[in-house]
C-alpha cells in the first residue's frame, strides 16, 4: 500500500513539473505568434511590387527567358520542405512531411526525379532516420526566418535550376510549407516555383492595366535582375508563413498538452488520497482486530 | 504642380512614403532624374544612394544596395533589397 502511494507522488510531481514546460512553451510561443505575423505582414508591400513588376514585364514583352520557359521535358524536380528546427509543435512538421511525401510520389509517378531541400532540424532528422538522401539541408531560426537564408535557399535553387540535367540540375522547383491561414487553421500546401506561370490577369479597370514600360538598361537585364528577387521573395515568404504556423501550432499543442497535465495531476491527486485512505482503514482496522483478539 | 507618389519597400520592411516633387536615383547605366509626369519605367537600381526631395521639408538620402523601381502615373516604387535612411532623412519617417 505504502508503495502504491509513493508512485502516485512521484507521478504527480513529474506531471507537475511538465506542465510547467508546457505552460512556459505555451506563453513564449503566445509572446512570439504577434511578431511573427507582424513580420509576415511587412513582407507584403515588398512582395506585391515585385510581383506587380515581375508581371509587367511578363505580360507585354515576348520573353524569352529560362526562368519562365516551360523546358520540355522535365526529367529531375527540386522539392524544398520547409520545417520547424524543434518539436513540440503537435503535428506540424509530420504535416508538412507527409504533404511532401504526397507530392514525392507524384512526382515519381511522373517519371521524375526528385532532389530534396529542407529547411529545419526536424525534415533532417526525418531523412536521416529513413536513410533517404537530400541535397541539402538549412538550419536554424525557423522560427524567425532572415531574408539572408532565404536569399542562400534562392541561390542555391536558382544554381541547380540553371545546371543541365546531365550534371545534376533540376528542371522544376517546388515548395512544400505551412500557410498560415488564421490562428487556428495552418494549412500544409505545395506551389510550383519554377518555371513561372506567369499569370495574365483580367484587367479590372482601366487602372488596373499595366502601363507600357520601358525598361533600364534591357528588358533582359530587368528580368535577369528582377526573376532571383522574385523567387527569393517568394521563399522568404514561404518561410515567414510557416515559422507563424510553426508559432501557432506549438501554441495549439503546449495548451492541450497543459490541458491534459492538469487533468492527469487531478487523476492521480483523486488516486494518491483513496490509497491513503484506504491504508489508514486497513491499519485501523488492523488495531481493532488486534485488540479484539486480545480483549476476549 | 502634379507630385510624385513615392514609395520605398525593403525585403523585410516598409521604409518610407510620401509625396515628392524629385527622385533622382543610380541605375546600371547611371544617374536618372523623375520629375511628375515621367514616362513608364523599371529600371535596375546599382548600389548607392538615392535622393529624394519631398513636397516639404529637407531632402530624403536613402542608402540601398541594389534592387529595382517603377515609375507609372507619377507612382513610384522603389523596391531595394536593403535600404537604409540617411541621416538628413530621420525627420521623414512617418
Amino acid at each position: 500500500m505504502g508503495a502504491q502511494i509513493r508512485v502516485y507522488r512521484q507521478k504527480i510531481s513529474s506531471t507537475t513539473s511538465m506542465r510547467k514546460i508546457f505552460k512556459a512553451m505555451e506563453l513564449i510561443a503566445t509572446s512570439r505568434i504577434g511578431k511573427a505575423r507582424a513580420r509576415v505582414a511587412a513582407s507584403l508591400p515588398y512582395a506585391n511590387a515585385i510581383t506587380r513588376a515581375v508581371s509587367a514585364v511578363a505580360s507585354q514583352s515576348e520573353i524569352d527567358h529560362p526562368l519562365t520557359t516551360e523546358p520540355e521535358q522535365i526529367r529531375r524536380a527540386a522539392v524544398l520542405v520547409i520545417t520547424s528546427d524543434r518539436g513540440l509543435a503537435g503535428s506540424y512538421s509530420a504535416s508538412v512531411l507527409k504533404q511532401a511525401e504526397g507530392l514525392n510520389e507524384l512526382l515519381h509517378a511522373e517519371g521524375k526525379e526528385v532532389k530534396t531541400y529542407l529547411v529545419g532540424r526536424k525534415g533532417q532528422a526525418y531523412y536521416e532516420f529513413r536513410n533517404r538522401e537530400y541535397a541539402r539541408v538549412w538550419t536554424g531560426g525557423t522560427d524567425a526566418p532572415e531574408f539572408a537564408t532565404a536569399r542562400e535557399v534562392g541561390e542555391a535553387l536558382l544554381t541547380d535550376f540553371a545546371t543541365a540535367y546531365e550534371e545534376g540540375g533540376v528542371d522544376e522547383i517546388h515548395v512544400v510549407y505551412t500557410r498560415f491561414k488564421s490562428m487556428v487553421t495552418q494549412e500544409p500546401t505545395v506551389i510550383r516555383l519554377l518555371p513561372l506561370e506567369v499569370v495574365e490577369e483580367q484587367a479590372a479597370s482601366e487602372s488596373d492595366l499595366l502601363p507600357l514600360y520601358e525598361f533600364e538598361p534591357e528588358t533582359e537585364q530587368v528580368l535577369d535582375a528582377l526573376l532571383p528577387r522574385y523567387i527569393e521573395s517568394r521563399i522568404f515568404a514561404a518561410m515567414l508563413q510557416a515559422a507563424a504556423s510553426e508559432l501557432a501550432a506549438r501554441q495549439r499543442a503546449m495548451k492541450s498538452a497543459g490541458d491534459n497535465a492538469t487533468d492527469l495531476i487531478k487523476k492521480y491527486t483523486r488516486l494518491r488520497n483513496t490509497a491513503r485512505q484506504a491504508e489508514i482503514t486497513q491499519e485501523l482496522s488492523e488495531i481493532v482486530a488486534g485488540a479484539d483478539a486480545l480483549a476476549s | 504642380m502634379a507630385e510624385l507618389e513615392v514609395e520605398i519597400v525593403a525585403a523585410d520592411r516598409f521604409i518610407w512614403s510620401g509625396a515628392a516633387t524629385m527622385v533622382k536615383a543610380r541605375t546600371s547605366d547611371g544617374e536618372i532624374g523623375i520629375l511628375p509626369g515621367h514616362s513608364p519605367l523599371l529600371a535596375i537600381l546599382a548600389e548607392g544612394e538615392l535622393a529624394i526631395q519631398p513636397a516639404s521639408g529637407d531632402r530624403i538620402a536613402v542608402v540601398v544596395d541594389g534592387g529595382f523601381f517603377s515609375v507609372d502615373n507619377n507612382r513610384v516604387v522603389i523596391v531595394a533589397d536593403n535600404a537604409q535612411l540617411g541621416d538628413a532623412a530621420t525627420a521623414g519617417i512617418r
